[in-house]
């Protein structure tokens, strides 16, 4: 038993020590990380830093820009996904099944292999140097559908609907004044969970972004490649542009961690 | 599955083909959304990866000439290309083996009745949100050869300082390490939901007739968590063959990729097929090189998904 706190501690301080230990670089001078030993504490240099940071890249945009594309696939991606959850879940069509199983296996397919005619899709359209290239292909996907429908066949009673329909509602009358309503905290969950994987996504931003209107994470990247090693730099920008949402994630932590757990959990 | 039954019969013809409409059309509607997407910007790029595959097509010039096969030739017979198999094969094996067997010995550990549940729980998770380039960034520094942390406490059992970057193994070393730390405890927690719908008195009984906690993982939890075992072995290999934001972070912020972080270190050390794929086409902007090489790796994905498929299933009790 002793043995089991034991190794669980262990663990769980090996998973934070990084960014602890992040954050104390980025609070202190270049000069302080040859030192033997290394610096265990934070520092005071923090704010100069990221000062420094804003000066290097066009940080500002960056936030900015993060913050639309995360924002807009989030709450896309809770609309749709509970849209077509709905009717995976108390709809009854014909090939229903096969199609909700399609959705499942999508989640298998390697599109990333598809990333070159993407691109040129993008170039095709014009839309490449813009914030439409990240959003418009992730306002919707196959996780959060399976996992609205999931949450859906569970948690809403049938005999609401049916309720519903006897006072005359259409389906989307269903959807706008039953559905939506009762699927408030699974939504919830899904829109964190969404935001957290749009905001940290790096490698199509990265392919289809221009230099000076970048995300939070290509930026990120473009402070930590100069010829010279200035770990410093990178780690606070690191620092500002990753570690709010660390915090989120410890506040809602119970909440997301449930989420997480639930859409694993196949039929 | 409980659905909505459609209107009682006798009263559906009166209310009109509006109705009959709303009731058997909308449904389609409402899932279209995905299909839509998921077919223009997953699966027709992912197809027609083979028709550029098949041209000499580069971004200067507007005729895209077809020539065959010629571009597959040509990539079976260049180093760079197996190098980079190699590498992928290595770095996948590096992270995920190790990171499996701990996220299944984590979740075993956070399946009973435990204090600080929910802290444990957070704290596994904490690497899953933080960002791959800050990951990247993070063990970059960590891993520095003159003034990172890894060597410093190395140093105490008598190592020299290593150039975690430049070497073939300890290159993949490092940033397999970087891919475990992010994913083991999302894994742990996978198996951990699984590992909470077995039945407890599998466990009572098993405790009654003395048999270890080992034991206990080996011949209960293991083959009771099989589907997710396949499955989160599956996902692990498909995500594991595509590895790129690593190796193209963590040669551009050690700086040992001198003229380009995509080819993974000057000598290719750490070059995996995916950040070959993108040195072809997004630095030297060959589309059709880099397509045929995307399809290539589309086989490899299928080949080692399917051999890890048969071999999961054949995971019994007494096996692992």
């Amino acid at each position: 038993m002793r043995l089991r706190y034991l190794t669980l501690t262990a663990v769980a301080f090996f998973s934070a020590f990084p960014l602890y230990y992040s954050v104390v670089v980025a609070s202190r001078h270049n000069s302080a990380l040859a030192e033997v030993p290394p610096p265990l504490l934070p520092g005071g240099n923090f704010l100069a830093n990221v000062a420094r940071v804003f000066d290097t890249v066009p940080f500002g945009l960056a936030l900015l820009n993060s913050v639309i594309v995360a924002g807009s696939i989030s709450i896309a991606v809770m609309f749709f996904s509970t849209l077509a959850g709905f009717a995976f879940a108390k709809l009854r069509f014909r090939g229903r099944n096969i199609m909700l199983l399609i959705t499942v296996a999508t989640m298998m397919v390697p599109v990333q292999l598809g990333i070159i005619p993407l691109y040129l899709l993008m170039v095709k359209l014009e839309w490449t140097g813009t914030n439409y290239a990240l959003i418009v292909p992730a306002l919707v996907n196959a996780f959060g559908v399976f996992f609205m429908t999931q949450y859906l066949t569970r948690a809403l009673p049938t005999e609401l609907l049916e309720a519903g329909r006897v006072d005359g509602c259409t389906t989307w009358g269903l959807f706008w004044h039953v559905v939506l309503p009762a699927a408030r905290p699974a939504a919830a969950v899904l829109g964190m969970l969404t935001f957290m994987s749009a905001w940290n996504d790096y490698f199509w931003p990265l392919v289809v972004l221009n230099p000076d209107s970048p995300t939070v994470q290509v930026a990120l990247s473009t402070l930590a490649s100069g010829y010279v090693n200035d770990y410093v730099l990178g780690l606070a920008g690191t620092a500002v542009g990753t570690l709010p949402l660390v915090v989120a994630f410890v506040l809602f932590g119970k909440q997301i961690i449930g989420g997480i757990m639930q859409g694993a959990v196949k039929g | 599955m409980s659905s909505l039954p459609l209107a009682v019969p006798g009263r559906r013809r009166r209310r009109g083909i509006r109705h009959t409409l709303d009731v058997r059309v909308s449904p389609y509607a409402y899932v279209a959304p995905f299909f839509l997407l998921f077919c223009a910007f997953g699966l027709f790029p992912l197809v027609y990866t083979a028709w550029v595959s098949l041209h000499e097509w580069t971004l200067l010039s507007d005729e895209h000439t077809f020539v065959g096969m010629d571009n597959f030739g040509t990539l079976l017979a260049d180093g760079y290309f197996w190098n980079a198999t190699f590498n992928t094969l290595s770095i996948g094996v590096l992270s995920t083996v190790p990171q499996l067997v701990l996220a299944i010995w984590l979740a075993h550990l956070l399946n009973r009745r435990l204090r600080f549940q929910t802290l444990f729980r957070v704290s596994l998770l904490l690497p899953n949100v933080t960002s791959v380039v800050a990951v990247v960034v993070i063990f970059s520094q960590l891993y520095g050869r003159d003034f990172g942390m890894i060597n410093w406490v190395l140093s105490w059992f008598g190592a020299g300082a290593i150039d975690w970057a430049a070497g073939t193994a300890t290159s993949h070393i490092a940033l397999s390490t970087m891919i475990m730390w992010r994913w083991t405890g999302y894994n742990a927690l996978i198996f951990l939901a699984a590992m909470q719908a077995v039945p407890r008195e599998l466990y009572e009984a098993a405790t009654i007739d003395g048999a270890s906690n080992f034991t206990q993982l080996r011949k209960i939890t293991v083959p009771m968590i099989r589907p997710t075992m396949i499955f989160v072995v599956i996902v692990s290999t498909i995500g594991a063959m595509q590895i790129i934001a690593e190796p193209l972070l963590f040669g551009a912020s050690t700086g040992v990729a001198q003229g380009g972080a995509a080819n993974g270190g000057p000598d290719r050390q750490f070059q995996t097929l995916a950040l070959f794929v993108y040195e072809q086409g997004f630095t030297k902007f060959d589309f059709g090189y880099a397509s045929a090489a995307s399809w290539l790796m589309f086989l490899a994905v299928v080949i080692v998904a399917g051999v890890n498929f048969l071999i999961t299933r054949r995971v019994k009790g007494g096996l692992v």
